[in-house]
């Protein structure tokens, strides 16, 4: 292991460990409002300063950091999995379920995800608590994301049901569901868990759009959508730098994954 | 040869004179290029089918009006019109017009070009949101041309306001093959490029002179750029590339001050009002509980006085705002209850109302006397952060009394959706844009039968006491030509609706802008457009 990949696991690792510690080390709620001390830079007492509304921006980082990165692993799952039924099924059924698979994916793929998200989420009921609205948008960001890693996975599939191992096991009379389970998916793994990593990155920059859009977490709780909103109309870095640590964390994160990924990249090689 | 000199010399001097004469009683000399941003495409050019803010800016810098209210002093003054009268009936209107005046192409006006615009105004198949000011009854509106130089437009039924109408009527030449093209206002559409700019030029033929009888406008063109995004605006302002904001953000405004507080301007609270209200639909899909508090005068209050306006005010408008007294700001001088105080914040109280309305407190959470959860959801548009922020600061205000607040933000077609079709929905958090100042212009809101009644549209028979109370109120002042009574009425409308909060007015806006040093003789105020009103007489170095 390369020491960067070592260092992009620290960083993920500390990271994650300062968000589950947020009730610990932040120094306020992420809902309290210091109404009189709104938007202000750092101090001791607030650390990375106040938002508009005079939260704590340590605090709602440490928060919305919790919210972005085990919410995003949760959605990037449940699309591998869809992924895995849908597109490893198809390849290895092959002939027209794979033509079939493959068409509903590239509908999937053709549509307009945004708007389809902005809809989606219009049609929430109203009173849903913060946290419903959160484990909503993250769960339809899964079972929306499943079709490029579905597409992958269906060719890999399709290379294995002509393997000679597979050959070897329908000589020896297995069948249907127990050639899948047994002999196909497993060796889909290192397929299934790159497609999984890749797409932890793209959930968060998904919900950081949303979050740019108004639609994402709902208010008060922080996520990093919702805090990179606050860089809407700063003309430049040097005005407020303390506003920058969300996108700052958000590269780090991002960038952290892609080193882990190109060592999962590699063992699916 | 000192002959021969004084001979050219006197050959020079009538050509000299010319040159002299034209310079002091013609057209001003060069003032150079005005410039900023319209935030839309403007829809139209045709004056009497403006509904968008573009196409109200461009109709107001091209069109030609009879009578114009000034902007400063909130006073009607003649323009095209020399003088006019309203019959004490309120239907009928005489205009003396002005004589020697001619459109952008040359073609004169006349009181034929009034007829013809009043008739093209009025046809129903036009659809003119402009026209539809004017529609107070059934019936057709007549126009008798008495002389080139007079008219009378007699309408079916009174129309309250009638002369300030006219404002927003820019007349159109009955006889120009240019159209709406032809125009009688200071500046023309010289050039247009979708989506890019709009390009107009100093209308040679503009009738109005200043005091030392110079033509109008000072300036040669206007160029106004289609740019939605704030930002970049605020970006172009910066650098010198545009010459006024005419509506700024308080977030935007304070970051201007600090660098250069010479460009910016805060006139005050504006007509615009941010409110809140309850779904008070019967038909609404809500449950009966919730509906039960909702048409609740008592609940209403009691989440009125549990806002905390000057939090709102100081925090979410960074002090450029006031704290909402009722359905008319303070900047409307001649309108305005000036007996209507503030709501004031005080939870303790709305809590008191709400126990001794049956509702109790319990574990820090407020229950109904059937044991339901007080828990509502707050609607806003996605985007815009000063009511996201508004809402997010009404929920903590409200949790205090142990209600619990949802705030959801939708796309601006959602929320219009739930609010007109399905009526889905709890409480919603909008703004109101005021343009005009004469309540007439907001019958479509308070009366109970009109599709805009927000909180209960389109009641076939009002649904309650009040509610038939402000319809005859409203439609009194309507009726009524007499300014004295008018108001009256409608000071008691005020009343009625700070006592039944069926809207919870939260702050109105002060008019914010930027103005570069490069402009001379801008004043903005706080009437719209804040910072052009007074256009012709701009210059720009």
């Amino acid at each position: 292991m390369n020491i960067w990949r070592v260092v992009a696991c620290a960083v993920l690792l500390l990271v994650v460990s300062l968000s589950l510690a947020a009730n610990w080390l932040a120094p306020a709620g992420y809902a309290k409002q210091y109404r009189e001390a709104a938007d202000s830079a750092p101090s001791r007492q607030h650390w990375l300063g106040t938002d508009d509304i005079g939260r704590d921006r340590f605090a709602r980082v440490l928060y919305g950091t919790r919210i972005s990165l085990l919410l995003a692993p949760a959605a990037a799952f449940l699309s591998t999995l869809m992924a895995a039924l849908i597109g490893g099924m198809a390849g290895y059924l092959g002939g027209s379920w794979a033509r079939g698979a493959m068409a509903l994916t590239d509908l999937c793929l053709s549509l307009p995800w945004l708007f389809l998200l902005i809809t989606v989420r219009a049609l929430m009921p109203l009173n849903a608590s913060p946290m419903v609205s959160v484990l909503a948008t993250f769960l339809i960001l899964g079972m929306l994301g499943w079709t490029s890693a579905a597409r992958v996975l269906c060719a890999s599939a399709g290379s294995l049901r002509d393997s000679d191992f597979v050959r070897q096991a329908r000589a020896l009379g297995i069948r249907g569901s127990r050639l899948f389970w047994v002999h196909v998916l497993p060796n889909l793994k290192p397929v299934l868990y790159a497609q999984f990593w890749i797409s932890i990155p793209a959930f968060i920059l998904a919900e950081a759009n949303l979050g740019i859009l108004g639609l994402g977490v709902a208010e008060p709780m922080p996520s990093w959508g919702s805090l990179l909103r606050e860089l809407e109309g700063l003309v430049s870095v040097g005005e407020e730098p303390w506003k920058f640590v969300p996108l700052v964390l958000l590269v780090v994160v991002v960038t952290s994954f892609q080193f882990v990924l190109s060592r999962q990249e590699e063992l699916a090689a | 040869m000192a002959i021969m000199r004084r001979t050219i010399a006197l050959s020079l001097l009538p050509l000299a004179v010319i040159v002299i004469g034209m310079s002091l009683s013609g057209t001003a000399a060069a003032q150079g290029e005005l410039r900023f941003c319209l935030r839309s495409e403007p829809k139209t050019f045709d004056p009497l089918k403006v509904e968008d803010d573009a196409s109200m800016a461009i109709r107001y810098l091209t069109g030609g009006v009879l009578v114009r209210l000034n902007r400063q002093t909130q006073v009607l003054e003649p323009e095209l019109a020399q003088s006019w009268k309203v019959s004490k009936d309120g239907r009928q209107i005489t205009f003396k017009l002005r004589s020697g005046v001619s459109f952008s192409d040359g073609t004169p006006f006349s009181a034929e070009d009034v007829a013809y615009t009043v008739q093209q105004l009025m046809d129903p198949a036009l659809h003119s949101a402009t026209g539809d000011a004017f529609r107070s009854g059934p019936g057709n509106v007549e126009t008798k041309i008495i002389s080139p130089t007079q008219i009378t437009i007699t309408f079916p039924a009174l129309v309250a306001g009638l002369d300030r109408q006219f404002d927003q009527v820019a007349i159109l030449s009955a006889h120009s093959t240019r159209k709406e093209m032809a125009v009688l206002g200071p500046f023309m559409v010289a050039d247009y490029k979708p989506g890019s700019m709009v390009m107009l030029s100093r209308n040679p033929n503009y009738w109005r002179t200043d005091a030392q009888g110079r033509r109008l406008p000072y300036l040669d063109s206007i160029r106004l750029d289609i740019q939605p995004n704030r930002d970049v605006e605020m970006l172009r302002f910066k650098r010198g590339e545009i010459n006024l904001i005419n509506s700024l953000d308080s977030e935007y405004f304070d970051k201007l001050a600090a660098t250069s507080p010479q460009f910016v301007h805060d006139a005050g609270p504006s007509l615009d009002s941010e409110q809140m209200w309850f779904n008070e639909v019967s038909r609404a899909p809500l449950p009966q509980y919730k509906k039960n508090w909702f048409r609740s005068a008592t609940f209403r209050h009691a989440i009125s006085e549990a806002i905390n306006r000057e939090d709102l005010s100081r925090v979410v408008f960074r002090g450029h705002a006031q704290p909402a007294v009722g359905p008319v700001s303070p900047a409307n001088k001649f309108w305005f209850n000036s007996k209507l105080q503030p709501e004031a914040y005080s939870p303790d109280t709305a809590l008191k109302a709400l126990q001794d309305d049956g509702f109790r407190l319990e574990n820090g959470t407020l229950k109904d006397k059937d044991g339901n959860e007080v828990v509502f959801s707050i609607i806003t548009n996605s985007g815009n952060k000063s009511r996201e922020r508004m809402a997010t600061m009404i929920q903590e205000d409200l949790q205090k009394i142990g209600i619990h607040v949802n705030v959801v933000t939708l796309d601006f077609p959602s929320l219009i959706e739930r609010m007109t079709q399905s009526f889905d929905y709890e409480a919603i958090l909008l703004g109101l844009t005021n343009v005009g100042l004469d309540p007439s212009e907001q019958m479509n809101v308070w009366l109970s039968s009109s599709e805009n009644h927000q909180w209960n549209p389109s009641e076939k028979a009002p649904e309650t006491a009040w509610e038939a109370e402000i319809d005859r109120l409203m439609r009194a002042q309507a009726a009524s030509a007499d300014a004295k009574k008018r108001k009256e009425s409608f000071d008691r409308v005020q009343e009625i609706a700070v006592e039944q909060a069926p809207f919870i007015y939260l702050v109105n806006r002060n008019a914010l802008s930027a103005v570069s040093a490069s402009v001379h003789g801008a004043s903005p105020v706080i009437l719209v457009p804040q910072t052009y009103w007074n256009v012709d007489q701009l210059t720009v170095k």
